[in-house]
């Protein structure tokens, strides 16, 4: 199944007659870089028809600041902090990444203290990103309120960061071998506070919106996107999984401590909308089960196997790490030229700039509103886009 | 029995003009031309006053309901409770460059939002706050309202026009097509209530419900009019979750999306203003207005509603609306274009016919004791 992007050429020498008997022309909006939608700076050039949306085309860059070139000035551990600046709200998973990346291919051991803290770090911050983005969504279609809702529940995880690790949204957490700080003594005793306040916010956060009329009017049959087409646009994560693809590399690698816990892997059916937004909703009731079953038995033992100021040097080649997270597979790709302690060359694969694209194949034919339904489904974070 | 205050007036009494009930029956009654004048004044005053502390009062209202339904506390730093968050909103706006887009249409564009404010202002010199207090009630009271409220749609069509943007003109063309078929249903709503009643008048109106209240004494027919025009007059005001022609989402501010400063303060106001006014209306056809809570001959009770002041009641219910549309806004999230549509043409439309239908029925055969 091949899928064709339209160029910016595409959209600029179109016919602009409109497949009307009413003599009406279409016409080019930008929509972005700086609109409510954009979330940030996020170019789209939209061809409308009156109301529907007729061309899509995204123009990334805006807040593109060369991170990869960067990087290849930087010692493994300095890469870190730069990881947290791409999704921002998936910043402990972006740090895992490149730990991962890093400790296979330089063999570097972690003992099993680390992964636990790891997975339930990853989890919680899993929770905050998908919180933030149920309140984002309900912004989006028009319920303001929900917006603060979200924020609500982010803040209290925030606060739990704030503790043990000195931040709340750049986090710069773990390290290779490691991670940068341990966990402070009442962290469990706190995470194990969250967990049932967290189940009553998911049910409140159904209340407000799951079971709302207009809400589900807006969300549901609206921008299908098919499970072989969700593929053929490189999607992964929420996304994919919300078009019947069971692809989760937390079960399907089981990195961590995820190959010992039990979790579902939740998948919608029809791919619309709806979907997306109801899948990333049980995915958090599924983020609340692993971090219930692991939160009891952390065990003992250093939380880092690497002296901070060791020297880490890849073998020669080309070394390649993923992880999944909130937003989809998150891939570090590594090019070492077994020498220095620098990366020759590095690219990160990052999910939402594939995401990104699934706008200009299922967009085209709806509504305005629908198309910021669709965007707002998508749950895009725009410098992991632009790096 | 009625108290005697709230009974139906007679004929004027002649050179008498404190029998009179409102400010123009009072002017015209009198034989000194200083002293019409002067009615005159009260009016334009009492109006301009009034349209200064109903902004004031309901933007902080609305801030601090808002605030309330989403865990925060609102404002309270300028003033006791942040009392004078209003003022200073408004003194910023003030200070604002007054920006005009170069490619705008100069002479449109600065008109728009005055021909916006103009209706509401229009409106609330027709509202009959209490027995004494109304500027003007035309024998033609509810025509008169549908006719200018519907004049209302030129300011945001004309902004959307005049601003020379592409998410302007979306707006403002959502506008006009939300405005004028959400009348219809609104419209048929208020008609109801002047086959109950038999007048168009709005003080008679009330006066009609001396015995009870529309929204029940019409049973079902009035309590339906009562829900299609709270639906109706919600779109009227594009407020969520009919606030498509804003659309802060999608459209980024919709018709407004190019002004700023003191002009933009005037579309803000002219919401804010029209949301009085739809509750006013709400509260005066449906609610009794004035009109104190009665039931049956219940003398003790309807004694002690009597005691609290008319005024007092029409504020009340007047409030009670304002926050029923309130809770409504930072509940809903928005219908979409063509939702709306299918809302007002398939559904409000063919229920807001059958009711009026219904209700001409009920009338016609004396169903109900009504007053004629």
């Amino acid at each position: 199944m091949s899928v064709r992007v339209c160029t910016l050429d595409d959209l600029l020498h179109a016919p602009l007659e409109a497949d009307s008997d009413l003599t009406t022309q279409e016409y080019l909006v930008n929509m972005g870089p700086q609109h409510p939608i954009a979330h940030g700076s996020l170019r789209i050039v939209l061809r409308l028809d009156g109301e529907t949306v007729k061309h899509v085309l995204p123009v990334p860059g805006y807040v593109h600041r060369g991170v990869e070139k960067m990087c290849e000035h930087l010692t493994y551990r300095q890469i870190i902090p730069y990881t947290d600046r791409l999704d921002y709200l998936s910043a402990i998973m972006n740090n895992w990444a490149v730990a991962r990346t890093v400790e296979a291919a330089a063999g570097i051991e972690t003992n099993e203290r680390i992964e636990y803290i790891r997975t339930i770090m990853s989890e919680l911050q899993r929770l905050q990103s998908h919180a933030l983005w149920w309140g984002v969504t309900g912004m989006d279609l028009g319920a303001y309120t929900a917006f603060l809702y979200g924020f609500r529940e982010r803040e209290i995880i925030g606060e739990i960061f704030e503790e043990t690790i000195g931040a709340r949204l750049t986090m710069n957490y773990i390290q290779p071998g490691g991670l940068m700080y341990d966990i402070r003594p009442d962290f469990v005793a706190k995470v194990k506070r969250l967990i049932p306040y967290l189940r009553g916010c998911i049910e409140q956060y159904e209340t407000l919106l799951t079971g709302n009329a207009i809400f589900q009017e807006r969300l549901r049959n609206i921008g299908i996107l098919d499970g072989a087409k969700a593929l053929a646009l490189g999607c992964t994560g929420p996304v994919l999984r919300a078009s019947g693809v069971p692809y989760d590399l937390r079960a399907i690698e089981g990195y961590g401590m995820y190959g010992k816990v039990n979790f579902n892997v939740v998948v919608g059916s029809v791919g619309d909308c709806w979907d997306r937004y109801y899948v990333r909703l049980e995915e958090m009731r599924e983020s609340l089960r692993i971090i219930e079953q692991l939160i009891d038995s952390i065990p003992e033992g250093a939380f880092s196997t690497l002296h901070y100021n060791a020297d880490v040097i890849l073998p020669e080649g080309t070394h390649y790490g993923q992880i999944e997270t909130a937003r989809g597979v998150f891939g570090v790709l590594i090019v070492s030229d077994g020498k220095s302690g620098i990366p020759y060359r590095l690219h990160f694969r990052s999910p939402n700039f594939n995401n990104l694209w699934v706008v200009t194949a299922i967009a085209p034919g709806w509504r305005i509103a629908d198309f910021i339904s669709i965007q707002s489904s998508l749950d895009l974070v725009v410098p992991d886009i632009d790096r | 029995m009625t108290h005697p205050m709230l009974a139906i007036p007679a004929a004027l009494p002649a050179g008498s003009p404190w029998g009179a009930q409102t400010l123009a029956e009072r002017a015209s009654a009198s034989q000194n031309l200083w002293v019409t004048a002067g009615y005159f004044l009260l009016a334009i005053v009492g109006v301009t006053v009034l349209l200064t502390l109903l902004g004031m009062v309901l933007i902080y209202v609305e801030r601090k309901v808002a605030a309330h339904f989403q865990c925060r506390i609102g404002p309270k730093r300028v003033g006791p409770f942040g009392i004078f968050q209003t003022i200073a909103d408004t003194l910023k706006l003030l200070f604002k460059e007054d920006f005009v887009p170069p490619q705008a249409d100069q002479v449109l564009h600065i008109l728009a939002p005055f021909l916006a404010l103009l209706v509401p202002v229009v409106l609330l010199a027709l509202i009959p706050y209490s027995p004494m207090t109304q500027i003007a009630d035309l024998n033609i009271g509810i025509l008169f309202v549908t006719a200018i409220g519907g004049f209302g749609v030129m300011g945001i069509l004309i902004a959307g026009w005049s601003s020379n943007n592409k998410w302007s003109m979306i707006g403002a063309m959502r506008a006009g097509a939300q405005i004028i078929s959400y009348e219809i249903s609104a419209t048929l709503a208020l008609l109801v209530i002047v086959l109950f009643s038999g007048t168009m008048s709005l003080s008679g109106i009330v006066h009609s419900q001396s015995e009870g209240w529309w929204v029940w004494r019409g049973h079902a027919a009035g309590f339906t009019a009562f829900i299609i025009y709270l639906i109706a007059s919600t779109a009227e005001l594009n407020r969520t979750p009919f606030d498509i022609p804003e659309g802060e989402s999608e459209l980024t501010a919709g018709f407004h999306t190019e002004y700023s400063g003191l002009r933009f303060a005037f579309f803000f106001l002219a919401e804010f203003i029209n949301m009085f006014t739809v509750s006013a209306l709400t509260a005066t056809l449906f609610l009794g207005g004035w009109m104190p809570f009665h039931v049956g001959d219940w003398a003790v009770l309807n004694g002690a509603m009597d005691a609290i002041p008319p005024g007092v009641w029409f504020l009340g219910k007047t409030s009670a609306v304002i926050f029923l549309i309130m809770w409504i806004r930072w509940t809903f999230p928005r219908l979409r274009v063509d939702q709306l549509m299918h809302l007002e043409w398939k559904v409000l439309l063919p229920i807001g016919i059958a009711n009026l239908l219904i209700a001409a029925v009920l009338v016609l055969t004396n169903f109900y004791p009504f007053p004629h």
